[in-house]
C-alpha cells in the first residue's frame, strides 16, 4: 500500500510553501482583506510562472500535464497561506470544466489563457439562497442568449471567462439544464461586487442580459457536469481548507506556548491543550480523508462522488473547529484586527458555503453510500 | 498514491490467505464476525479454550506473534507483514483476545528488559498461547497517575516480598504469568521508587477476585496480595527503574488497543437504513442523516489515518503521530451512536433484551460498555495530554508531587 503522495509531489507542496512563505505573508493578504486590491495580482502572475495554474492541465493546452496529486499539494499550500488569488475559481470549477465538457476548439481557446494566468474562470451557479439544486437555476437561456441574475459568484467581478448553469427547459428534471460558456469581455453581462464574510476572496453578482454565449457540453447534460465538477473541487478545496486547518492548529500551539499566564504557558494548562489536541484530531481525520478524495480524484474512480462528499464534510468541520478555537487560544487579542486568526475564521467559514453548505454535502454523502450499499 | 501490495506484500498475503482459509475453524465465522464491541462471548465454547487451539495452530506454522524474532516464537516478519496477517486473520483475530495484552504488552517487557534465560523460557510459551499473562499496574489508588500505585515490594534475602492490591486486570483468573510493577521506595518523589517483576499467578497469596462492572458483565478483576514471594531472578529492570520498563509497556498498550477499533458505525448505518419511523425510513430523516455523515467521516478519516500508517510501515519507515486519535475518536463516537439508536427506538429502547426486535438489544449493550472504551488503556483526558505533549510539543502540566517523597504526597481530598 501505497496511500502517500510521492516524493516528487511533496518536493512540489516544499516549493510551493517556500514560494508562498516569501510572496504571500499575511501583510500581502491584508491589503486584499483591507480593500485596497481586489486581488493580488503579482501573485497570480508568479503563480502561472511556477506553473500552479496549469498543472493538472493536459500539456497539448498549455498546462504542465502532471496531474491532480500535483494540484491537491498545490492547493493545500494555497490554503495555508490564505492566498488572495482567484485560484480555486480559476482551476478547480472552471478549467476543471472545460476539461471535463469543453469541445477541443474551446480547450484549445481557453485552458492555455489559464495556465498562463491571462485568464480567470468562474462558475456561476448559485441565484440567492440556497443549495446546489437544478430546480434553483432561472437564468434562462434560448437561441444562445443569456438572461438572468447569479449571486453570488466568487471572484465573478475579475473573471474573463464564466461558465454558466442555465435553464434549457422546465420538464422538472435534471435534463433542464444546460452550460454555458461567456467571454465576459465582449459584454452582456454586468458584474457588481458583492461585500462578503472572507474579503480576501472576491463574490460578485452577475447580470446577463441578452448576453451572447455558447454552449458548454450537450445542451441537457448540464446538471451531470455541474454535479461532477462540484465534486472534483470539493476534493480540491478540501485540501485548502486542511492546510488552513494546520496553519489555524499551529498559530493556537505557538501562542498557547509563548502567551504566559497565571505565571506559566498557557499551554500547560489541560483545558487549553485538550482544546488543541481536539483540533490535532479533527485536522488529521480530515487530512487522511482528503487524502482518500485525492486518490478517488486522479484516478477517476467510481469511489469518486463518495469519496468527495467526505473529504469535503471532515475538512469543512476541521477548518470551522480549527479556525474557531484558534481566536479562542488567543483570547481578546484573537478579536482584534491586528491579529491574523480572524482571516482563518473567515476563510474557513467562507470554503464552508463556497460549493454548498455542509448540511448540503450531508445529504449527498448518505445519498452516495446509499447507492453504493444498494448496488 | 495507490492501495496495492508491492511483489513481495502480496506473495506474503497469498501465503497467508492459504493458511487462514485451510487451518481457520470456519464453523465460528458467522459468530465471531457479528460480534463488534467488548468481550467475545461464543455460544457452544470457551473463548479460552477455542482460542488456545487457535494461537497454538497458528505457533506451530510460524503464524503467532509473527513480528518476534524466531527464537522467542515469532517469525522475525516485518511489520507491514504484521498487517497484512491481521487483515488475512480477519474475523478470526477476535480468537487471540485473550492472549493480546501477553502479546501486545507484557512480551515485549520482557523482550527489552528480560535476561536471555527468561526470553527463551516464557516467549515461545507466551507466543503460542500456552502460557497466558496479564498485566498488574493500576490500582484503586494509582489509574491515570500510575505512577502513584502502593502496592509494595520489600526485599528479604534473594527475594521479595508483594503486599497491595492492584484492579481491572483483564484475563487475572485465566492466567498464568503477570507483569507486576510495585514500589520498592516509599521515601523518595513517586516514578523514582517503583520496581517491575514478573510472577506466577499461582504463586501462594495471589488472590483474583472477579470485578461486578457498570454494564453488569465481569471481565476485570481485582488481584490481592498477601505476603507474595518474588525472586529477585524475575524482576526486569534496575531496582527503581520500573517507571521507565512501564512505559514501555504501555506504549505497546495504545498501540496494540487502537489495532481493532469499533466505532459502531457500520451498525448504525445499517440500523438507520431499515428503521421506520413514523415519518418514515429514519435516514430519510434530515437530522440523522447529519448525524450519520458526521460520523461516516469520523469512521473513513479512521481507516484512511491507519491506511497512512500502514503505508508508512510498507516503505520501512515508522509511522508518525497521527494514529495517537483512534482511541479518542472511537469510543465517544460508540457512546454518541448508542445513544441516538436509543432515540429513535423511542420508548421501546429502554428495552435490553436480546430477542427484542430492531436491534437484539446491541446498541443498549453498547451504551452500557462503552464508558469503559473512554477509559481503559487511557482515558480520553490521558490520550489528549499525550497528543497535546508528544505531538503539539505542548509543557506537561505542573505536577506537583513531582519532588515530594511518596510517603508525603496527600492521600485525600477533602478530609
Amino acid at each position: 500500500m501505497n496511500f502517500d503522495f510521492s516524493d516528487d509531489q511533496k518536493q512540489l507542496r516544499d516549493q510551493a510553501r517556500k514560494f508562498l512563505a516569501e510572496k504571500c505573508p499575511p501583510k500581502a493578504v491584508r491589503v486584499v482583506l483591507d480593500g485596497k486590491e481586489t486581488y493580488d495580482r503579482a501573485l497570480w502572475k508568479g503563480f502561472a510562472d511556477m506553473g500552479f495554474l496549469g498543472v493538472a492541465i493536459p500539456e497539448e493546452y498549455g498546462g504542465a500535464g502532471a496531474g491532480h496529486l500535483e494540484l491537491c499539494v498545490i492547493a493545500e499550500e494555497v490554503g495555508r497561506a490564505l492566498a488572495p488569488v482567484p485560484f480555486s475559481s480559476t482551476v478547480y470549477l472552471a478549467a476543471e470544466a472545460l476539461m471535463l465538457a469543453g469541445s477541443d476548439a474551446q480547450k484549445q481557446v481557453w485552458l492555455p489563457k489559464i495556465a498562463s494566468g491571462e485568464t480567470i474562470g468562474t462558475l456561476a451557479l448559485f441565484e440567492g439562497t440556497g443549495n446546489p439544486s437544478p430546480k434553483a437555476i432561472k437564468l434562462e437561456a434560448s437561441n444562445g442568449v443569456l438572461n438572468g441574475t447569479k449571486k453570488p459568484v466568487a471572484d465573478g467581478a475579475i473573471a474573463d471567462l464564466i461558465i454558466v448553469a442555465a435553464r434549457t427547459a422546465s420538464t422538472g428534471r435534471d435534463s433542464d439544464i444546460s452550460l454555458f460558456l461567456v467571454d465576459a469581455k465582449a459584454g452582456g453581462v454586468e458584474a457588481k461586487a458583492l461585500t462578503n464574510l472572507d474579503p480576501t476572496r472576491g463574490q460578485a453578482e452577475l447580470t446577463f442580459a441578452n448576453c451572447k454565449a455558447e454552449p458548454l457540453g450537450a445542451a441537457g447534460e448540464g446538471w451531470s457536469i455541474i454535479s461532477q465538477v462540484l465534486d472534483r473541487a470539493a476534493v480540491l478545496t478540501a485540501f485548502e481548507q486542511v492546510g488552513g486547518s494546520d496553519r489555524a492548529l499551529e498559530m493556537g500551539r505557538d501562542y498557547a506556548l509563548d502567551r504566559i499566564a497565571f505565571g506559566r504557558p498557557i499551554g500547560s494548562f489541560q483545558a487549553v491543550k485538550h482544546m488543541l489536541a481536539d483540533m490535532y484530531v479533527s485536522a488529521t481525520l480530515a487530512r487522511s480523508n482528503a487524502y482518500y478524495g485525492a486518490w478517488a480524484l486522479s484516478t477517476n474512480a467510481p469511489e469518486l462522488p463518495e469519496a468527495a462528499a467526505s473529504a469535503r464534510i471532515s475538512a469543512t468541520q476541521a477548518y470551522q473547529h480549527c479556525g474557531k478555537n484558534n481566536i479562542q487560544v488567543h483570547g481578546g487579542m484573537g478579536f482584534t484586527w491586528e491579529f491574523d486568526c480572524h482571516m482563518y475564521y473567515r476563510r474557513a467559514n467562507a470554503l464552508a458555503l463556497g460549493l454548498g453548505s455542509l448540511s448540503y454535502w450531508e445529504d449527498q454523502l448518505i445519498d452516495r453510500m446509499r447507492k453504493r450499499n444498494a448496488a | 498514491m495507490n492501495f496495492d501490495d508491492t511483489p513481495q506484500e502480496a506473495a506474503f498475503r497469498e501465503t497467508a490467505r492459504a493458511w487462514v482459509a485451510a487451518n481457520a475453524p470456519k464453523e465460528l465465522e458467522d459468530e465471531l464476525a457479528s460480534s463488534s464491541l467488548g468481550r467475545i462471548r461464543l455460544k457452544h465454547a470457551d473463548i479460552v479454550e477455542v482460542g488456545k487451539a487457535w494461537q497454538k495452530k497458528k505457533s506451530d506454522a510460524g503464524w503467532a506473534c509473527l513480528h518476534w524474532p524466531k527464537e522467542y516464537g515469532g517469525r522475525g516478519a516485518t511489520p507491514i507483514e504484521r498487517v497484512i496477517w491481521q487483515q488475512e486473520e480477519g474475523v478470526y483475530g477476535k480468537l487471540t483476545q485473550p492472549f493480546q495484552i501477553g502479546e501486545g504488552m507484557c512480551g515485549p517487557t520482557v523482550m527489552a528488559y528480560g535476561s536471555e534465560e527468561h526470553k527463551r523460557r516464557y516467549l515461545p510459551k507466551l507466543a503460542s498461547g500456552e502460557e497466558i499473562w496479564c498485566q498488574l499496574f493500576s490500582e484503586p489508588a494509582g489509574g491515570s497517575d500510575v505512577a502513584g500505585l502502593r502496592t509494595r515490594a520489600e526485599k528479604r534475602g534473594d527475594d521479595w516480598v508483594i503486599n497491595g492490591q492492584k484492579i481491572w486486570t483483564s484475563g487475572a483468573h485465566y492466567s498464568d504469568y503477570g507483569l507486576l510493577i510495585t514500589r520498592t521506595d516509599p521515601n523518595v518523589p513517586k516514578h523514582k521508587g517503583l520496581t517491575m517483576f514478573f510472577l506466577d499467578m499461582k504463586s501462594p497469596g495471589v488472590e483474583v477476585r472477579p470485578i461486578k462492572q457498570a454494564n453488569g458483565m465481569q471481565e476485570f478483576n481485582e488481584v490481592y496480595f498477601t505476603d507474595v514471594v518474588i525472586p529477585d531472578s524475575q524482576r526486569l529492570g534496575a531496582v527503581g527503574d520500573g517507571w521507565n520498563v512501564s512505559l514501555t509497556t504501555l506504549m505497546n498498550e495504545r498501540m496494540s488497543i487502537g489495532a481493532r477499533l469499533a466505532t459502531g458505525f457500520p451498525e448504525m448505518f445499517e440500523f438507520c437504513a431499515n428503521l421506520m419511523t413514523e415519518n418514515g425510513l429514519a435516514i430519510d430523516d434530515r437530522a440523522t442523516r447529519s448525524k450519520l455523515a458526521s460520523w461516516a467521516v469520523k469512521a473513513s478519516g479512521l481507516k484512511y489515518t491507519s491506511y497512512r500508517a500502514i503505508s508508512a510501515l510498507s516503505k520501512g519507515d515508522r509511522p508518525g503521530p497521527e494514529n495517537s486519535i483512534g482511541k479518542l475518536v472511537a469510543g465517544v463516537m460508540l457512546q454518541d451512536i448508542a445513544t441516538y439508536a436509543m432515540d429513535l427506538e423511542g420508548a421501546a429502547g429502554v428495552l435490553t433484551g436480546a430477542d427484542e426486535a430492531e436491534t437484539q438489544g446491541q446498541f443498549q449493550q453498547m451504551l452500557l460498555t462503552s464508558p469503559s472504551m473512554r477509559i481503559a488503556g487511557g482515558t480520553d483526558e490521558i490520550l489528549r495530554n499525550i497528543i497535546a505533549e508528544r505531538v503539539l510539543g505542548l509543557p506537561g502540566d505542573i505536577r506537583v508531587d513531582k519532588d515530594v517523597p511518596f510517603n508525603k504526597v496527600p492521600t485525600k481530598g477533602r478530609t
